[in-house]
């Protein structure tokens, strides 16, 4: 049974308080075997409590699926992007390393990709995900979309995303401040900004850190 | 629903039809997708040989069934009168459906064997003048005589009928079958 085409996945993440509710309750999920699929990133730790919750954008061409050299990435008709199948999934980490958002997840004792998937034992039967059910400022939102749109006025809910020269669209939708000129966002324009406090990325080298640097 | 969008689904944003063959051969859609993994395949090899030994199994018990079996009793064929010299008759016994052939090779001399050929059942056609019981379907022929092969794709005997002939009429006692 397919996941109902009316009821949508929305991410607002200022309304994330951190509270690390989803990331438990996603483990509690039947198809997840335990294991949570969420990661709850800070943008800043440094600077600011604010914090991401990291799920599935179930995009439209998904790139993990794109680079299993093993087939083994699949999406269901109603646009779910599936864990690997285990009887195809070589452990390779291609996906891993691919995804624009950082989702796949390698499970080395099961040598298997897992992902979220959108709790599918549970969506494609009309319930909301472990982790919309959970969340107690309803950053991660599970509904209608007139819904979402009657709650939040002051935001908008985008999908397409820029991944260096890749425009990407996702089933499930990310809520931008309504005024925000954002469209498509990109994605990894943070990796260009300047590194504040301990964050990790290109700018940082074993001279700054030897250096005590910036 | 932004999933109608098709060109979305492409990382290029050209139609499902203008894709590389490799992409439709390997489909990110889970409904699209026919791969038949190894387990599969081996099952399928393995249900099918099981499936064909059974086959194989029944119709050699099937064969083995009424093999060999010598028919008794006296059963009457047809009176002398109604088949002329060089004359032939087809006629089954009873509790079988299958065809034999009464021929009468001269005055005193009746024979009887089964009709079908012996190699792919089809009926024989007697031809009394040449010794020979014929079969069109591949050019063989069995010796009237004796229910022999003589040439063709023929290998085996064809059974023969026992006659008796009392008075007037043509008895069949039994069938002696030659199957393998």
């Amino acid at each position: 049974m397919p996941v109902p085409e009316h009821l949508e996945f929305f991410i607002d993440p200022n309304r994330c308080i951190g509270c690390q509710a989803c990331v438990q309750a996603c483990a509690e999920c039947d198809t997840h075997r335990g294991y949570s699929m969420i990661q709850l990133d800070y943008i800043a730790r440094s600077e600011s409590p604010q914090t991401v919750p990291i799920v599935c954008m179930h995009c439209e061409s998904p790139t993990c699926a794109e680079v299993c050299p093993a087939d083994a990435v699949k999406r269901t008709e109603d646009g779910v992007v599936q864990s690997a199948r285990k009887p195809r999934c070589i452990a390779c980490n291609n996906c891993v390393l691919a995804c624009p958002f950082g989702v796949p997840k390698m499970e080395t004792p099961m040598e298997l990709m897992m992902k979220c998937d959108m709790c599918y034992d549970r969506t494609s039967v009309g319930k909301k995900p472990m982790c919309a059910s959970v969340c107690p400022s309803q950053a991660l939102f599970y509904g209608a979309r007139d819904q979402i749109e009657r709650q939040r006025p002051r935001s908008r809910p985008i999908h397409r995303f820029l991944f260096g020269r890749q425009i990407i669209v996702t089933k499930v939708h990310l809520m931008v401040p309504f005024e925000s000129p954002v469209a498509p966002m990109d994605v990894i324009a943070a990796f260009r900004e300047t590194v504040i406090g301990h964050v990790f990325g290109p700018n940082f080298s074993a001279e700054t850190m030897v250096g005590g640097g910036k | 629903m932004s999933l109608q969008i098709p060109d979305d689904r492409t990382p290029d944003g050209k139609p499902e039809s203008e894709q590389p063959q490799w992409r439709r051969d390997f489909p990110i859609d889970w409904p699209e997708d026919n791969y038949i993994s190894r387990r599969d395949f081996t099952r399928f090899l393995v249900l099918t040989s099981f499936a064909f030994a059974v086959g194989q199994t029944w119709i050699l018990a099937m064969g083995s069934m009424g093999r060999g079996e010598d028919r008794q009793g006296r059963e009457l064929v047809a009176s002398v009168d109604d088949i002329p010299e060089g004359g032939a008759k087809t006629f089954t016994i009873k509790g079988t459906k299958e065809p034999f052939l009464l021929v009468r090779m001269s005055e005193n001399t009746f024979v009887a064997y089964g009709q079908k050929c012996t190699h792919l059942s089809c009926p024989l056609i007697p031809q009394p003048e040449m010794g020979r019981l014929y079969c069109p379907c591949h050019e063989g022929a069995f010796d009237l005589q004796t229910g022999h092969p003589m040439m063709g794709p023929p290998r085996r005997p064809l059974p023969r009928v026992r006659l008796e002939i009392s008075g007037n009429k043509v008895y069949a006692t039994g069938v002696e079958d030659h199957r393998l």
